[in-house]
């Protein structure tokens, strides 16, 4: 067999796997109906989500202009702001937020799915807080514990539980207790290595004030352990489940009374954990004023998804469109070539859950764009293979010098487009970028799609058959 | 059929400076309205579950608050979009408090951005466009270097970046129009649609340049006007049908693309049919007049 038909079948192969993956649900039912019907335990297929803009999800998106006046190591700070920023907004409980820096000091926070932005705006714009708790004695642990167990069973008895005498008490950690040191004395924390092990630690300097409040905390908890706090919860996560929560506790060890001001958090952690644990301190030791949002979105989840609706009844019908005006037009090629262009379509879909890329309603606008101007290339092959034929020349011939006279041309008009989408790239703003992204890896696959596959399928379908038939072609 | 591209460029030169003309008078009577991610201030958009509030009544509750110029402008059946100057998030959910008093509502969608970020993104889409048609010009002088005879290289390049700014000129001219008439704005979507326009069309340019340059090479230089009618015979069919396969699917976007994209739709539809009249009766003809305007040159430079 040559190897015209080994490539065509690795196409087909592509194209199939392609267009389940870009759209799983009916394979995926018909595999759970397989399944029930034969009792097979055949898996699904990959499923993976689209990435949707907010403008199509619906959810709130913010830019902040941070007020970096008075730090010196700028990039850190705004790392630690983004930091703090993404603690939060993790504990608002959405899905994928995204907390950006952008440029020098802009902070972007994108929230899909909330809707009350005025409790995000408020909480996101709220001074980072640091404590350092020490230990509760053990009667006043058992206090609280006893009183969260009342409210429970209270809360369980359908009583109000505000009605319970105390109720507050049970709001509070009962192990650690607020002491008076908190971020505003500390000066900065740095990560050092030890001298003879190598192992990083972390070395916290007080300011003058905060000197003596800690020889004072650390005084009187020798050989107890000191929980940092950010924010009311634990300063890093500790159980390693990946989210911070109540679980959660960072509390190293007070060996000695310190004076002086400096001390030094040794104990097995590495320098990626070290350098979290300083970047948050210094977070709350230099907070980073944000203040009110410079722009802000707010997309309500229907209109978002009746937009998503629209734009891609749109792109049916327009890819139906061209299907139809390529097969009148350019009948049997333009057959094959519509053929290309779906393939082409399920190729786009599929990158774009595989980088993932972020879709908005313009990247939609642009991709559907994309699938009319993606027949260009066939068109251009084939009205060149059509003068060939004319000329004389057998089909074989048409069809190769169709491809190569067509080339030159193909080539200039995309890679000037390329350049376009490249400058838009790197000048323009988040949502343009998307756009050129978009834009961009519509051309190269449409090249791949209307140059390597249409040549593929031209030469496994129009052979000796067709010259009998010509009005085909 | 071989048509005689050419021979009437006068006329279409005259017909593009007219729409050309035309369309810097509207932009300078009209200016072009900016949507708020470039102007600056806050846009809200609303459904009554009730009827809708005669836009007076709207404007007048609103009142109260230091919003500024309100515009209100209904959607659909129930709905409307109010745009006022930038405000904080507790007068946002206080105006939203006081609509709710007037008619049952709710908020579809809310924006507000900030005067400095507006700003920026007005310079960044400027520099953007500015490099865009820059490296366009300076890269079909580069692809078209080995034809430099008889009309040089980048002779090629000023004709196409002509054929650009008019495809973006003519859109914007549209759009002061219907800003003036029907407020529509020149949003990030619409900005994104032009670029695109300026992609599209130089692929016209450069498939009809490509055309002639293969003919040159092939035939040598001799009746430059012939080899360029040629080969804009040779390359209409493809230009046409490009056209036309990209216009049914920007159609069907503006029909059936719902609001947001309706406009994009529409700054494409405009600019890709006048892109597509530009490169075949624009780019070319330009060329062979500026060929002849360069002969009469010489003659006139030799008799002397």
């Amino acid at each position: 067999m040559q190897q015209k038909y080994y490539i065509f079948i690795a196409v087909v192969i592509l194209a199939v796997l392609a267009g389940i993956f870009s759209y799983p649900n009916y394979v995926n039912q018909g595999i759970d109906f397989l399944n029930n019907k034969f009792l097979w335990t055949l898996p699904h297929f990959w499923e993976k989500d689209y990435v949707f803009g907010l403008d199509l999800q619906g959810g709130v998106s913010l830019v902040y202009q941070a007020d970096l006046s008075t730090v010196e190591d700028k990039a850190g700070a705004m790392a630690g702001l983004r930091d703090v920023i993404e603690r939060r907004v993790n504990v608002f409980g959405v899905s994928e937020p995204v907390v950006q820096i952008q440029g020098e000091s802009r902070l972007a926070v994108e929230l899909p799915g909330v809707t009350d932005v005025k409790q995000a705006i408020e909480m996101i714009g709220q001074t980072p807080y640091l404590e350092f708790d020490e230990e509760r004695t053990a009667e006043e642990a058992q206090q609280i514990l006893d009183k969260i167990a009342e409210l429970q069973k209270a809360q369980e008895d359908g009583k109000d539980i505000t009605s319970v005498e105390n109720w507050q008490l049970a709001l509070q950690n009962p192990y650690y207790k607020p002491t008076e040191l908190t971020g505003k004395y500390l000066t900065k924390a740095n990560v050092i290595f030890d001298n003879t092990t190598y192992k990083a630690q972390i070395e916290l300097l007080f300011n003058d004030e905060g000197a003596k409040i800690f020889e004072n905390v650390t005084g009187r908890n020798i050989n107890k352990s000191l929980a940092i706090f950010l924010d009311g919860s634990s300063i890093i996560d500790t159980t390693g489940d990946g989210k911070i929560d109540s679980s959660d506790l960072y509390a190293p060890n007070v060996l000695d009374k310190i004076p002086g001001g400096k001390a030094v958090i040794t104990g097995d952690m590495s320098t990626q954990k070290a350098n979290e644990i300083a970047r948050r301190l210094n977070s709350g030791a230099l907070p980073v004023k944000i203040g009110n949002p410079i722009s802000q979105e707010t997309v309500g989840p229907t209109l978002g998804s009746v937009s998503l609706q629209k734009s891609l009844m749109a792109g049916i019908y327009g890819l139906l469109a061209v299907i139809v005006f390529m097969v009148l037009f350019y009948r049997l090629p333009g057959l094959l070539a519509s053929f290309a262009l779906i393939i082409y379509v399920v190729l786009v879909l599929s990158l774009f859950k595989l980088i993932p890329v972020t879709l908005t309603l313009a990247g939609i606008g642009g991709f559907v764009l994309s699938i009319g101007m993606a027949v260009d290339a066939n068109i251009l092959i084939f009205a060149r293979m059509k003068e060939e034929i004319k000329a004389g020349k057998s089909l074989e011939q048409s069809i190769n010098e169709g491809f190569n006279r067509a080339w030159p041309s193909i080539r200039d008009s995309n890679f000037n487009s390329l350049i376009v989408c490249a400058i838009l790239f790197f000048v323009a703003t988040s949502f343009i970028k998307g756009f050129a992204f978009t834009l961009a890896l519509g051309i190269i696959i449409s090249l791949f799609s209307a140059i390597f596959i249409t040549r593929i399928f031209l030469q496994v379908f129009i052979g000796k058959w067709t010259e009998k038939v010509k009005w085909l072609l | 059929m071989n048509f005689n591209f050419t021979k009437y460029s006068n006329i279409y030169y005259i017909i593009s400076v007219i729409l050309i003309l035309a369309s810097i008078v509207c932009l300078a009577l009209f200016g072009l309205k900016f949507g708020i991610e470039f102007a600056g201030g806050s846009n809200m958009q609303v459904e009554f579950e009730g009827q809708r509030p005669p836009n007076d009544t709207i404007e007048q509750i609103l009142s109260g608050f230091d919003l500024g110029q309100i515009i209100v402008q209904p959607t659909g059946e129930k709905g409307a979009i109010i745009q006022f100057k930038g405000v904080d998030e507790a007068t946002h959910q206080q105006i939203l408090a006081k609509l709710n008093e007037l008619v049952p509502t709710s908020e579809k969608s809310f924006q507000y951005v900030g005067p400095s970020v507006g700003q920026e993104l007005r310079n960044k889409t400027e520099l953007a466009i500015f490099l865009a048609l820059l490296a366009i010009t300076l890269y079909i002088a580069f692809a078209f270097r080995k034809v430099s005879r008889p009309v040089n290289s980048w002779k090629y390049g000023i004709a196409s970046l002509i054929a650009l700014i008019h495809d973006i000129i003519i859109p914007l001219g549209m759009f002061s129009v219907l800003g003036k008439m029907y407020n529509v704005e020149i949003t990030i979507p619409i900005i994104a649609a032009l670029l695109t326009v300026l992609g599209f069309s130089v692929h016209d340019t450069i498939v009809i340049f490509d055309r002639i340059r293969e003919n040159i090479l092939r035939q040598g230089m001799a009746q430059f006007e012939e080899t360029i009618n040629w080969s804009l015979n040779q390359t209409l069919g493809r230009s046409l049908s490009t056209v036309f396969s990209t216009l049914i699917v920007l159609i069907s976007i503006f029909f059936f693309g719902g609001q947001t994209l309706k406009y994009f739709a529409l700054a494409l539809i405009v600019g890709i049919t006048s892109g597509a009249y530009s490169s075949i009766f624009i780019a070319s003809p330009l060329l062979v007049s500026w060929y002849k305007w360069d002969l009469k040159k010489a003659q006139k430079s030799n008799k002397k």
